[in-house]
């Protein structure tokens, strides 16, 4: 029982990350259908820019709070510039070409993110400098510490931040817009450009935080520690449903309790034949799992074959 | 026809001139063309995106090491574990097909993904329980080719000339590769190699014209993984060791950057695509060091990120100006003009 608490916070804390990077996914996906396979390095360059400023700063003698605060607020901008010019150059002129060739150039996008965030950072793990020190609370058995308590209400704050913008503003009445249908929305006086640009940029935002979240949390940072996160983040966008904002957040919290779960119990349940080294497995597995027997995830309407 | 055939005989003399390293390195060239070809089958003909293509070169590489080498103690010769290889590799390519098929072209992308880093952590931790695969520290000691008692790994005189291990498993590479090219334009124009097309142009008119569509598919998959398993075998053989870090995701990626850059579905254009980006990035590694180290007195960036920049900007920029690629096949270029029109 205890073990099961345990993992089960564990998985919270790593799931609250998940849904926030797999809302990025979800959004993008939703407004143009495309699978922006960088997203991940805009994780991973939120993660970097963070760990310089914090290196930077603590020698100021600041309080650690209003530190950390200073480098994500400097982290959000550096990955929405990115996000940005992602979409303007390497997305947008191929808006019209057929599927699988914006898919190509976020490949290529993703292979130049790293290897210029390894030009700069070097290849070696960056210890993710921890200033602010660690709490940890027993409950029932189980510890919590602050971080994990800061990460989980962090991410509540920024999904509901993010829903109150898109399902109460104008700017997220015409995201809606455009997520429906671009052609209609442009003809009601919407720039649909502007809208996708906007979508990009938010999505960029949330990466930039998850980064710091992530980095805070293993205590590590690395040039290549976006594409694994993205994938399992893209893995929880599907499981909720790709398209669909509460979908991305029940599938990063769901992905993140199997893993944990799943890295627990593995061990156990098959003799210790297979053990949590296995745990990237999982996510991959849940991902192939509802492609193949859900294809519109647990909240998502059926999406039509548009191959 | 017949001088471009001397002058591939001949090469490896000449390259051996300029450093035996040349002629590996155009081993490897020729490895990762075969790689291209055969994923050329699944990517360019049948219009499926396979990201974890390296998977089936592992699987190849891995079934001629446990059979070849001390690990097992098994020591069959290559010309029955190549077909193994192959066979296993093919296997595996439709156990990815079989559930994945029906998934919409970036999904399809995705999931295969996936599967190339499943092998991969496979691979990485099978040595527990029973060490199958020897887990991060891979599979040393695997057998050369040999040939009636002739090892590909040693060197030979013959007629006074110096014949060096590499250079035999060069013309054994180019036989395997003129065979495999000669599969694929054998291929490309068969009922097979159509169905493909027509798969890829329009899925469902395909199947109004009586395809069956997943078989089909299917086919692709094995066919493309089997090749894979063919090349991951003799890559086993020509390094005598492997371990999972040869088949990350990265390696998927620049073979898929091959067949984007030299033309998806165009074996020239394919060829043209592995052999280029195989051979710049090495010739960088001999100009770019010399040159930072003369310019700045230091290295600034290293030949290997380099050629990873290499890759990423062949995609971006090759799908943004040239989506064809180098040297576009026919039919996709007049269906990326009529698109755009």
């Amino acid at each position: 029982m205890d073990i099961f608490l345990q993992q089960l916070i564990n998985g919270l804390t790593l799931g609250s990350v998940y849904a926030v990077v797999a809302l990025g996914y979800t959004m993008v996906y939703g407004i143009i259908q495309l699978i922006n396979f960088a997203h991940g390095e805009l994780v991973m360059i939120g993660a970097m820019v963070a760990f310089t400023l914090i290196g930077v700063l603590v020698p100021a003698g600041m309080n650690p709070l209003v530190i950390v605060l200073l480098a994500t607020a400097c982290a959000i901008p550096v990955c929405m510039l990115i996000g940005y010019a992602m979409e303007r150059l390497a997305y947008r002129p191929l808006r019209r070409a057929p599927r699988l060739a914006p898919l190509i150039t976020a490949i290529g996008v993703s292979i130049i993110l790293q290897h210029l965030a390894l030009l700069v950072w070097s290849r070696n793990n960056l210890a993710f400098p921890q200033i602010i020190k660690t709490v940890s609370y027993h409950i029932g058995g189980a510890t919590i510490t602050n971080v994990q308590i800061a990460i989980m209400v962090m991410s509540v704050v920024m999904m509901a931040g993010l829903a109150l913008l898109v399902y109460r503003t104008r700017l997220g009445t015409a995201m809606r817009a455009t997520a429906q249908n671009a052609q209609v929305a442009g003809l009601m006086g919407i720039d649909i450009n502007r809208m996708i640009a906007v979508t990009f940029v938010l999505g960029a935002a949330l990466a930039a935080v998850a980064g710091v979240m992530v980095g805070s949390y293993y205590g590590i940072a690395h040039y290549q520690m976006g594409a694994l996160l993205g994938m399992k983040a893209f893995a929880a966008a599907v499981l909720g449903g790709i398209g669909n904002l509460p979908g991305a957040m029940l599938g990063g919290l769901t992905l993140g309790v199997v893993e944990a779960l799943g890295a627990g119990y593995i061990g156990d349940l098959t003799g210790n034949v297979f053990g949590s080294n296995y745990q990237d497995v999982f996510a991959f597995l849940v991902l192939i799992t509802v492609l193949v027997f859900r294809p519109s995830g647990l909240l998502g309407e059926r999406v039509g074959d548009r191959a | 026809m017949a001088l471009i055939g001397i002058v591939l005989v001949a090469l490896p003399f000449a390259l051996s001139q300029a450093g035996t390293a040349w002629v590996r390195i155009t081993n490897l060239a020729i490895l990762f063309t075969l790689l291209a070809l055969g994923l050329n089958i699944v990517v360019g003909f049948a219009g499926l995106l396979d990201l974890g293509y390296v998977a089936f070169y592992a699987v190849g590489a891995y079934a001629y090491a446990l059979l070849a080498s001390p690990h097992f103690g098994l020591h069959l010769p290559f010309w029955v574990i190549l077909p193994i290889g192959a066979a296993v590799a093919a296997l595996f390519g439709v156990l990815l097909g079989a559930p994945t098929l029906k998934l919409r072209g970036d999904y399809l992308a995705i999931v295969t993904l996936g599967f190339g880093e499943i092998v991969r952590i496979f691979l990485n931790n099978l040595a527990r329980p029973v060490n199958i695969t020897n887990g991060p520290q891979g599979i040393t000691g695997i057998d050369p080719f040999s040939i009636s008692g002739v090892s590909f790994a040693k060197t030979d005189t013959f007629m006074g000339a110096m014949i060096s291990g590499p250079m035999k498993y060069y013309w054994f590479l180019l036989v395997v590769l003129v065979a495999v090219i000669a599969i694929n334009l054998r291929l490309q124009n068969s009922r097979i190699g159509r169905a493909w097309e027509a798969v890829r142009e329009d899925e469902t008119a395909a199947r109004a014209m009586g395809i069956d569509t997943t078989q089909i598919k299917l086919l692709a998959f094995a066919m493309g993984a089997s090749f894979g398993g063919i090349a991951g075998g003799l890559f086993a053989a020509i390094q005598g060791f492997i371990s999972p870090e040869s088949f990350v995701l990265v390696e998927s990626i620049m073979v898929v950057a091959m067949v984007v850059l030299g033309g998806m579905g165009n074996i020239w254009g394919v060829i043209l695509g592995a052999l280029l980006l195989s051979f710049v990035p090495e010739i960088l590694r001999y100009t770019v060091e010399p040159l930072q180290k003369a310019v700045f007195g230091r290295m600034i960036v290293e030949p290997e990120v380099l050629r990873m920049l290499i890759f990423g900007f062949a995609l971006v920029l090759v799908m943004l100006f040239r989506p064809a690629g180098l040297l576009p096949s026919a039919v996709r270029k007049r269906e990326l003009a009529e698109r755009k029109a």
